[in-house]
């Protein structure tokens, strides 16, 4: 399995049924297809969809229907279409069950920076500060390091923020982290991989739980 | 009254240098093209710009800024424009980036009457610079002010002659509140009905909004990214 495979099949595990999830560009976007067939889910796409389908074949492309990453999609049986104050009012005021987003770096305490590198072209937030304020639960999922093979899980991050103590569950390849009242807690290591292994790749200070569990 | 006016150009051509227009739209989906083309023609300048994005190089209001008729632009993405990015780095363009909630309660805001409102979101960012802060219950939230615009151009699939709007699926995204927070709306239609055929319970944007609609014809609809099914699974 590669690195991006682990992380998304591991990621899918935190929508149950009948959630409403909204997935981030690029990564996220890959955990709807492990989404088990018999769940009714419905995955919400801030420009003003619930219920994002497949994507299209040639003969049902539409330029009127795309998703946040402006890429045409199709509408599931039951979708619904809305306005942009709408979209957020159901982001902002908790109606979205999980959100599951890309990260740059995450700190210790929660922190996400996920927009914006300094020196780079700043492209823009979107809609990722109103999705980690709002969202009921805030999973980001990113590679453990850099490509630099520099730890992505920071003690403080050093990238402009994205929230401040938003993410309540850090997935990569390696790990599963909880962030609570205690600070970061290790609860789950990929098979194969040790506590020592996740030490020396993690800058950030971790607990190790009590009911550590392994998976694929 | 009716509102069906025949040429974007002389509305258009009331548009004064230095306006704030607001732009609806996501990506490239929801633009009012003919609105975009006649401002183009008709180069009026130092614009200030709110929309959720600013076009691609060449197209949407990607063809304003080619143009350098833009001096600030409110949006929540700009990333798919290389000429936005020279402007930028030059300093001939000014650049307000807004979480895009808070972009959208902004506008919704202007529409509705409401000056400011607190938000949760861009707290402990840099967004929240500068900006006062409240706690509510126990928890911190900033003060966004609200957005009106001297002009609003919207997209919509259909109206009736008093300017009742229905959008097309995702085309609706801001068009709605940017069609309640112009001083002067336009409203550019694909199709136009006689009062009375829209079914009142399925308007999206009551005419009361809207000053001015146009029947556009050969609309592009350019996708960005066309995106298709594909058989294989992940990885």
């Amino acid at each position: 399995m590669s690195v991006k495979e682990r992380i998304v099949k591991r990621a899918v595990k935190e929508i149950g049924n009948g959630m409403n999830v909204n997935l981030g560009i690029g990564m996220p976007t890959l955990v709807a297809n492990e989404i088990p067939s018999d769940y009714q889910v419905l995955l919400q796409s801030e420009n003003g969809l619930l219920g994002i389908g497949p994507y299209p074949d040639e003969s049902e492309v539409d330029p009127d229907l795309i998703n946040a990453g402006k890429e045409t999609v199709t509408a599931v049986p039951g979708a619904s279409f809305f306005d942009s104050a709408e979209s957020f009012a159901m982001i902002r005021g908790g109606h979205i069950d999980v959100a599951i987003l890309g990260g740059m770096e995450v700190s210790e305490k929660g922190d996400l920076a996920n927009w914006m590198i300094p020196g780079k072209m700043v492209k823009g937030m979107g809609g990722a500060m109103d999705l980690v304020q709002g969202a009921k639960r805030v999973i980001v999922i990113m590679e453990h390091v850099s490509k630099y093979g520099e730890s992505k899980i920071k003690k403080e991050c050093t990238l402009p923020l994205t929230g401040k103590k938003v993410v309540h569950r850090l997935i990569t390849e390696l790990a599963v982290f909880d962030f609570t009242e205690k600070g970061m807690v290790l609860i789950e290591l990929a098979s194969g991989v040790s506590i020592e292994d996740i030490r020396e790749k993690t800058e950030a200070d971790f607990l190790v739980s009590e009911n550590l569990i392994k998976y694929a | 009254m009716h509102k069906v006016e025949k040429n974007i150009h002389e509305i258009v051509g009331e548009v004064q240098d230095g306006a704030t227009i607001l732009v609806g739209g996501f990506g490239l989906c929801g633009i009012p093209e003919l609105a975009i083309e006649a401002i183009r023609q008709k180069g009026i300048k130092d614009l200030t710009v709110v929309s959720n994005n600013c076009g691609v190089d060449d197209w949407g209001l990607g063809l304003l800024l080619a143009n350098k008729q833009i001096k600030k632009m409110i949006a929540s993405y700009v990333g798919e424009n290389k000429t936005f990015e020279q402007q930028f780095l030059s300093g001939e363009l000014e650049v307000e980036l807004t979480p895009q909630g808070t972009l959208a309660e902004r506008i919704r805001a202007g529409g509705a009457g409401i000056p400011a409102f607190y938000t949760a979101t861009g707290v402990g960012t840099l967004i929240a610079e500068g900006k006062p802060v409240k706690e509510f219950d126990g928890k911190e939230y900033i003060e966004e002010r609200a957005i009106v615009g001297d002009y609003a151009f919207v997209k919509a699939w259909k109206a009736d002659k008093l300017g009742n709007l229905v959008y097309r699926k995702t085309a609706r995204n801001f068009n709605p509140i940017i069609a309640t927070a112009g001083k002067i709306t336009i409203a550019e239609v694909e199709e136009i009905v006689e009062v009375g055929e829209l079914n009142p319970d399925e308007i999206h944007t009551p005419a009361v909004f809207v000053q001015h609609v146009i029947l556009g014809e050969g609309y592009e609809k350019k996708i960005e990214k066309r995106t298709l099914k594909v058989e294989e699974a992940i990885g």
